[in-house]
């Protein structure tokens, strides 16, 4: 049986209740934090565990931690990101959901070890009903002196404040969602100065993701060396990866990182293989903007050696034959898929979600769904696939935000991979048949 | 600090960005910038075009940045060497963002009062395409009254911030700013509220093309057969140096004094710009400088050197050069 450090107790009836989560253990970390450590002792055992931001770059949250800027007489925050929006990717929502004490109980943990005493969680605006779960799980602590004055008796004090977003992808970007949190138009900042210098109001801050904060909490409990030992290289500890797409079992799974994809997908224990019986195609291994692989590419490296969930071994080839754990956005995609339509769906989210900030991303994105959708209309001709591969080049990299990298690479990586099949619908003028939006959106804009 | 841009090593001071050490050394290595203004605070870092490659970190990290960076916004760093024009990479990239900015610009320069000063037509010229390659419909706005004296042309716009910046910085209860998202994004004054302001005028003169004109000369003349002239007045409200643009005897318009990166050196005030179009409101001092990339009046009076205008002056051939006082 893997190891289950963050959603073990999700089935347990009234998990979301103060009391049955303490019932569990819950809060463990804030006792044992506060009354028996010191604030530099939780980020060295944090450290210690190795581990890694979950919100898709993967930058080691202890090191992370220490680049935090303390100035006398200035202060800190902390900014928990959830504002999930990567399609595909619904980890952080079943977490909050689920068992919003844990968050909590991260993010008082996590405050403790950086010195903050106040913090807010940024949640976007569509899951307004789990910010309502988490403001209630917030006041129950508070009843609890789990929060505000005087935590726990000990000397240190915290404040958690839950703000909704108005529901933009863009403000997933740590600036921008720093930029809407003080109550400006959601642009991300350029950088430097990074937020651990001058983040929120211009103080410094750390912002990390939902499940990176939750993970404080066993990391502590435990200690990092033992939580270390969980996962492969590293990539150390346990992930939330919320799969969907044509499988027996869509959902949320907790794995220990190291698994090997092929057991992940045909695995009893987690997808149980493809839907009816059909052939896997294509898999987006970490949310919408990570590269797309082929079956044999998500399987096995380019080596030949079986592919793991990890941060490296997804990575292994780099974007000409690899990919990116990225936020654990698993999706899989059978043999009748188009590949073209699942672009295009892709590259209309990035048009619509951009800030319009900087020109590459502003015209760019806008150019690449105009030109994927000659290919669904069936009029595109052999060289825009040329095209779309020279527009996708001129964005990446260039931007001010990793923004224009998450609309670009799902074009590269399609093109890549899949090159014949756009050119099959030039040569053929193939009409991809895309109704199905229709009836979902009521017509496409 | 000394740092390398274009193999031209240059001592700068710390706190400067590469953009102004590369404009230290000159205009041939100095990027292009269409939203960068020296003068307003937070500017640049959105247009993208002047990006360049970082080879080399510092002295004391030489490990290069792995993606072009915005030399507007990036401070020098000791040691630092810096490719631009000598990077096929940035050239190339630079390219795209040109090419990016021109898809949805409505390419009306035959029409348009910017047509000649414009910068979006210098940077096409120099990283353009001969053709477009993008074949879709503009997107195109409504043209929008700014107050009694100010053009928003937003088909025209490429969203540099500029005004936007200007409105934040200089005048006093921003009713200014960007709304919509993505490339629906537009300059807005919210329900075309006018700006009123002693100092909104200021907005013309930043603005990078023409989506933001002065109602007062829109359509009197092309700028190529205006002579622009450097005057001043006792102002209370600014310093009252200002650039006139003659046509024969007539001041068709007033803007601020431009420097060679056609940067306002001071902001004027409303007064000066728009209720002061006689001559002898003014203290003539001169022609103005022209620069590299101007189409103004090269066969007028480029190449004078200080003798020979002295020359001219004393023979009254340039004879609104003798106003210097209100009769």
């Amino acid at each position: 049986m893997p190891r289950k450090l963050l959603i073990q107790n999700v089935d347990v009836p009234g998990i979301s209740s103060l009391e049955t989560y303490r019932a569990h253990g819950g809060y463990a970390s804030v006792e044992k934090a506060l009354k028996t450590m010191r604030p530099e002792d939780v980020v060295e055992e944090v450290k210690k565990s190795g581990l890694r931001g979950r919100g898709g770059a993967g930058f080691p949250t202890g090191l992370k931690w220490s680049f935090l800027a303390k100035p006398e007489g200035v202060p800190r925050y902390l900014v928990c990101n959830a504002d999930e929006s990567e399609p595909g990717t619904f980890k952080d929502r079943f977490l909050m959901e689920k068992t919003p004490h844990s968050l909590v109980e991260g993010m008082i943990t996590s405050a403790y070890a950086l010195g903050v005493h106040t913090s807010y969680i940024y949640i976007r605006g569509e899951f307004f009903y789990v910010a309502r779960i988490l403001e209630n799980a917030i006041k129950e602590a508070y009843a609890a002196g789990l929060l505000g004055k005087n935590i726990l008796g000990t000397d240190f004090s915290l404040d958690c404040h839950v703000h909704v977003g108005a529901g933009a992808y863009i403000c997933g970007e740590e600036t921008a969602l720093l930029e809407s949190l003080e109550g400006k138009r959601g642009n991300p900042r350029i950088k430097p100065p990074f937020p651990a210098v001058a983040g929120l109001y211009g103080c410094p801050t750390v912002v990390n993701n939902v499940e990176t904060i939750a993970a404080v909490a066993p990391i502590v409990n435990m200690g990092g060396d033992e939580y270390a030992k969980i996962g492969i290289g590293k990539s150390t500890g346990t992930k939330l990866i919320s799969a969907s797409g044509h499988i027996n079992k869509p959902g949320v799974y907790e794995i220990e990182l190291g698994l090997p994809v092929e057991e992940f997908i045909y695995g009893e224990e987690y997808c149980g293989g493809m839907r009816n019986g059909k052939k896997l195609k294509a898999v987006v291994a970490g949310g919408s903007s990570v590269p797309i692989l082929p079956a044999d590419l998500i399987l096995k490296t380019a080596n030949g050696e079986p592919r793991l969930m990890s941060y490296e071994s997804l990575g292994d080839g780099g974007f000409q034959t690899g990919t990116m754990l990225g936020s654990g956005g698993f999706i899989v995609m059978n043999e009748d898929t188009s590949i073209v339509k699942n672009l295009f769906t892709f590259t209309r989210f990035y048009h619509h979600e951009s800030c319009g900030q900087c020109s590459p991303c502003r015209e760019g994105t806008g150019w690449m769904e105009k030109i994927l959708q000659k290919f669904i209309n069936g009029t595109a001709q052999e060289s825009d696939v040329d095209l779309l591969w020279d527009v996708q080049g001129k964005i990446e990299g260039k931007t001010i935000c990793p923004f224009g990298e998450a609309a670009a690479w799902p074009v590269a990586a399609a093109i890549r991979h899949f090159k014949d099949e756009f050119l099959e619908i030039a040569r053929n003028k193939k009409f991809v048949d895309i109704s199905h939006y229709e009836k979902l959106n009521g017509g496409l804009s | 600090m000394k740092v390398t841009i274009d193999g031209i090593e240059i001592d700068v001071p710390k706190g400067t960005t590469i953009l102004q050490a590369a404009r230290m050394i000159g205009a041939d290595v100095a990027p292009p910038a269409m939203c960068y203004y020296t003068n307003l605070k937070t500017s640049g870092g959105y247009c993208r075009t002047c990006i360049v490659k970082v080879t080399q970190g510092s002295a004391a990290n030489p490990t290069p940045m792995p993606k072009p960076v915005a030399s507007c916004r990036t401070e020098v760093m000791d040691g630092m060497v810096v490719e631009n024009f000598t990077n096929p990479e940035i050239v190339e990239a630079r390219k795209g963002i040109v090419e990016f900015l021109l898809i949805n610009h409505p390419l009306d320069c035959p029409v348009c009062d910017q047509a000649g000063e414009c910068k979006l037509q210098d940077l096409g010229y120099e990283n353009g395409l001969a053709e477009s390659r993008y074949e879709f419909e503009r997107r195109e706005y409504e043209m929008i009254d700014i107050g009694e004296k100010i053009k928003l042309h937003m088909n025209r716009c490429i969203l540099c911030y500029r005004c936007v910046k200007v409105a934040e910085q200089i005048t006093d209860g921003r009713v200014h700013g960007v709304i919509n998202r993505g490339d629906a994004a537009e300059i807005s004054t919210y329900i075309e509220q006018a700006i009123d302001n002693e100092f909104s005028g200021n907005v013309i003169d930043v603005c990078p093309v023409g989506a933001l004109t002065d109602k007062t000369f829109r359509f009197k003349q092309r700028v190529w057969f205006t002579k622009p002239m450097n005057a001043h007045r006792n102002c209370t409200s600014c310093s009252g140096k200002v650039r006139l643009w003659f046509k024969g005897d007539d001041v068709l318009r007033v803007t601020a004094r431009k420097d060679e990166w056609d940067e306002a050196e001071e902001f004027i005030c409303n007064g000066c710009r728009y209720d002061h179009k006689s001559k002898y409101d003014w203290v003539i001092e001169g022609p103005a400088p022209i620069h590299r990339q101007s189409v103004i009046s090269q066969n007028k009076y480029a190449n004078l050197d200080e003798k020979k205008l002295q020359e001219l002056k004393n023979q009254k051939a340039l004879g609104f050069m003798k106003i210097d006082k209100k009769p």
